[in-house]
This record gives structure tokens, sequence and C-alpha cells, in this order.
């Protein structure tokens, strides 16, 4: 079977003056397409380095990374910030992908056209990410990473920087255009409620060096999406069980 | 809105602060009528020698010769052109050689002492220097001016440059950018203000660098105006231009900050 993504034992150490630093020790992952997988693990288990590997910006000391099979990817990354330009408008913000790759064919900018239809965005086109809200500016960041049609989204704590009830509305709103487009995403976060809200599959990470712990498949909701996810009896008792797994002591 | 639609309140504070704009800008024009009055009472009545403290009237009698000759435009023409020149320069390189610096961490990592050195140096003790490499003519004048101004562009614009939202770049890389394309699409246009902020600093510094070169080299130009006055013990002169010097360099100033927020007002909008 063709997985979305196959990581084979990566592992990655650190050298810095001071020492080296084991971050990660022997990852293994098979994602299948259309999969929504989180990672959730304590604060400095690698799980950053991990999405940076993946997506390239890093190269693991050891083991190997195939997206569809190849070497050669194409992924898309959201940051916990928008990291929209302030000097470009929402249009030319989105299309920033498409222009450095040299790709701003009419076929793409009329894909970027439709998903800013489809997401009720065209009325802002030519304004500026100032002029937007927190949540719209997320959902302007998620669209300009989709516009280059990538093969997986790497998903870095998307929704961190917004407040408690921002952050409930946009991850209902960037987890529906996600499956609305049918990609596979793989997503970090501290948040094990925003984990197990949005996820197929849930996998702990153990402190530093980061090692998987325990693998869930978030199967048990008839829910399908992340907010009413969080109303079923199902809920409480993942986030029991991976709370466990985490083992936080203060 | 219109101004019946105010309420009281607001009518009250919209009046106050008309009134104290008002106060303040009445206090500017008396501060200048007074101190005009009394340096012309001084003359007039003996308090003091006009012929080495010159007075209102005499700079004024002399401003209108120097306009009437001609010389007014051609002196003040001369430092300004070299002023312009000299401020543009500046910047432009400066900000050319702060990016070689961002592009290789090494090269800025090498040259840095040397930076450390140039900067602390005062540059106005190079003129001689040039003098003798560039000739006593402009040349060597707006070789002052560069290297009054050039240094602290570099060091301000690399810092700027070396500032720049890691996030942003990283961003870029995810989308395989180039080291071009990080340096064109995000850490040049982040900057602009930064780049901006120092040609308004090298306006200042440029008069410095364009009346000491005057001073120095120059057979034309408001340092030069100066210095001979002062030669010849005509303080009248001296007033004049200066005055003339003080009015250039403010316009000047206020021009380039009209012209940058006409220039960055259209990309940032906040």
């Amino acid at each position: 079977m063709q997985y979305a993504l196959k990581v084979e034992s990566v592992s990655m150490k650190y050298q810095a003056k001071n020492g080296e630093v084991e971050a990660l020790r022997d990852i293994s992952l098979l994602v299948p397409e259309g999969e929504f997988l989180s990672i959730v693990g304590p604060s400095g288990c690698g799980k950053s380095t991990l999405l940076s590997i993946i997506s390239g910006l890093e190269k693991s000391s050891s083991g190997n990374i195939k997206v569809f099979g190849s070497e050669e990817s194409r992924i898309g990354y959201m940051f916990q910030k928008d990291n929209l330009f302030p000097w470009r408008t929402i249009f030319d913000n989105i299309l920033l992908g498409l222009e450095i790759r040299k790709e701003l064919t009419e076929e793409n900018i009329s894909y970027v056209e439709e998903m800013l239809d489809r997401y009720g965005l065209s009325d802002f086109k030519n304004k500026y990410p100032q002029q937007l809200s927190g949540g719209m500016r997320q959902r302007c960041a998620l669209i300009r990473t989709l516009a280059t049609k990538p093969d997986i989204l790497l998903l870095d704590e998307p929704f961190s920087a917004l407040d408690y009830q921002t952050r409930l509305a946009v991850s209902d709103d960037i987890y529906s255009i996600i499956k609305h487009e049918n990609k596979t995403a793989i997503m970090v976060s501290h948040d094990i409620s925003e984990c197990i809200s949005m996820s197929d599959t849930v996998v702990v990470l153990s402190k530093r060096p980061g090692m998987i712990k325990k693998i869930f498949s978030i199967d048990g909701f008839l829910a399908k999406t992340p907010l009413k996810r969080r109303d079923e009896a199902a809920f409480s008792a993942y986030f029991n069980a991976i709370w466990r797994e985490l083992d936080v002591h203060i | 809105m219109s101004i019946s639609e105010l309420s009281a309140e607001r009518k009250l504070y919209l009046r106050a602060l008309q009134r104290e704009k008002h106060f303040v800008l009445c206090m500017r024009i008396l501060i200048l009528v007074f101190i005009i009055a009394l340096w012309e009472l001084a003359a007039t009545m003996g308090w003091i020698d006009d012929f080495i403290m010159s007075s209102p009237s005499r700079i004024f009698e002399t401003l209108k010769n120097l306009f009437i000759s001609g010389e007014l435009f051609y002196h003040t023409g001369i430092s300004c052109f070299e002023t312009v020149i000299g401020f543009i320069c500046g910047t432009v390189f400066g900000t050319l050689i702060a990016a070689l610096l961002w592009w290789s961490s090494r090269l800025s990592s090498i040259l840095d002492p040397y930076l450390i050195m140039l900067n602390s140096l005062p540059k106005t003790a190079l003129g001689p220097i040039f003098i003798v490499w560039a000739g006593s003519g402009t040349g060597a004048i707006i070789a002052v001016t560069i290297a009054v101004s050039i240094i602290v562009t570099i060091l301000e614009v690399y810092t700027g440059f070396k500032q720049t939202d890691e996030d942003l770049i990283r961003l870029m890389k995810t989308f395989g950018a180039t080291k071009l394309q990080i340096f064109l699409k995000v850490v040049l246009p982040a900057n602009y203000e930064t780049i901006m902020n120092s040609l308004k600093v090298n306006v200042g510094l440029s008069w410095v660098g364009v009346i000491v070169g005057e001073f120095l080299v120059s057979k034309a130009g408001l340092g030069y105006l100066i210095v001979y006055g002062s030669a010849v013990f005509k303080m009248d002169l001296v007033m004049a231009s200066v005055i003339i010097l003080a009015i250039s360099a403010t316009l000047m100033y206020q021009f380039v900050l009209l012209a940058g927020k006409k220039i960055l007002g259209k990309r940032i909008k906040v």
C-alpha cells in the first residue's frame, strides 16, 4: 500500500558548542492518505523538530522520510503565527508560494480564486492582513499553503497564538477545509483536546530524547466536526488515556 | 458626522484641543519675534557691537543683496546638490554593503572589528586625505559626505536585515525559496522602514559632511560663504549663510520625510 507519509527510524542529534543533544530517537510512522495525525508530547520532546525534518527544513542524523514513496516532496507548512506579510495584500500573500515556485499559471491562479470564493475570502482579497481578524488570517495562511497543492500538510501548533474561543472556531474551520480538500495532515500540538477533536490518530512522544510512546486510534466518534466531538462521551475517555501516557508532573 | 450631532462634552474637548494648538503656534512666533526684536534693539542701543554680533537688519540687507546678485541660489544650490548626492550615495551604497554582509555571515564576522573601528573614527578627520586623493573640489566634498554617513547606514541596515522575523524566512524556505528570493521578497521589504530611517539620519549627516568639506576646500557653497565671511570679518555674511543653511536643511529633511511617507504609506497600511 502506498502511504502518504513514511517516516523510517528517524533520529536526530544536535551539535552545539557546549555538547550534544539527542532530540529524537528511532521514530517510525506510517500515515495513510487523507489521515489527520497529531503528535503530542511534553515540551522539549522534539515534536517540532520532527515536523521540521519531515518538511525537509532540517536534516535528520539518520533515517529517512518518504512522501508518497518519494524523497522529493511538496509539503505545505502552517505555523503558529499566520506569517502573512504586512506589506502584501491578502491576494498577493496567498500567491506567495506560487510566485516563489514560479508557478503563477492561469490554472493555478483560478484555483486560488476558487478557494477564496469557497472559503469566503474574496471580499478581502485586496485588504491588508492587519485589517483581518486572527481567525481569518489563519484561514488565509492555510489557503496560501494549499495554493501550491502540497502532497501533505504540516501544522505546527497552528492555533496556539489565538485566544481560546477563536481557537475552537478556527480549528473547526481549518479542519473542514483540510477535509474538503482531502489533504493528509500532520499536526503538532501541546493541546490534548485539540488533538482528540481533530485527529484520526494521536501519537504520544516521550520526554527527550523523543521516542514513540503510544499510538491512539481515535475512531470512537460519531460526530463529524471537532467542536461536536468535544460533546461526546468518548472524548473524555480519550483525554484521560492520553493524559496518563503524557505522565505530567509538576 | 456633522458638528451639530456631536455631544456637548465632545465639542468642549475639541475646542480645548484647538485652543491648545493655537497657543503653541502663537508662542512659537512670539519667541522668534522676541529674539529678533531684542537683537535689533541691543544693536541700535549699542549694548552689543554689531560689527561682531551683526544685527537682524544687517542680515536682512545682506540676504537681499545675495538674492539680487543671484549668489544666494548659486551657493545654496551647490551645497544642496552635494548634500543630495551624499545622502543618496551613502544610503544606497550602505544598504548594498549591508546586503553583502547579510548574505555572507562569514564576511560579516570577519569584517566586524573593522566596521566598529570605522564607526568610532570621526570621519571628518579623513577630509584632508580625500582632498589629496580626489582633488580640492566637489569630488572631495562628496567623498567626505559619503564617509560620514555610510558606516552608520551599513551598521543600522545590517542590524535590521539580521532582525528580520525568522519565521517569515522559514515560511519562504518551506516553499523552496532561494537565498536571493528570501532577500528580495522578505528581508528587503521588511526593512524599507529601516532604510527610510537611515535616509532621514543621513540627510542630517550629509550636511555635516558638506559643510566640513566646503570649509576645507571649496570655492563655492554655504560652507564656503561661512568660512570666507569669518575670514574677512563680514559677520553679516556668516549669519546670513547660517540662516540659509538652517532653512535649507530643514526643508530638505521635511521633503525626505514626506517622500518617505508617500512611498511607505502605500505599502504599509495599518
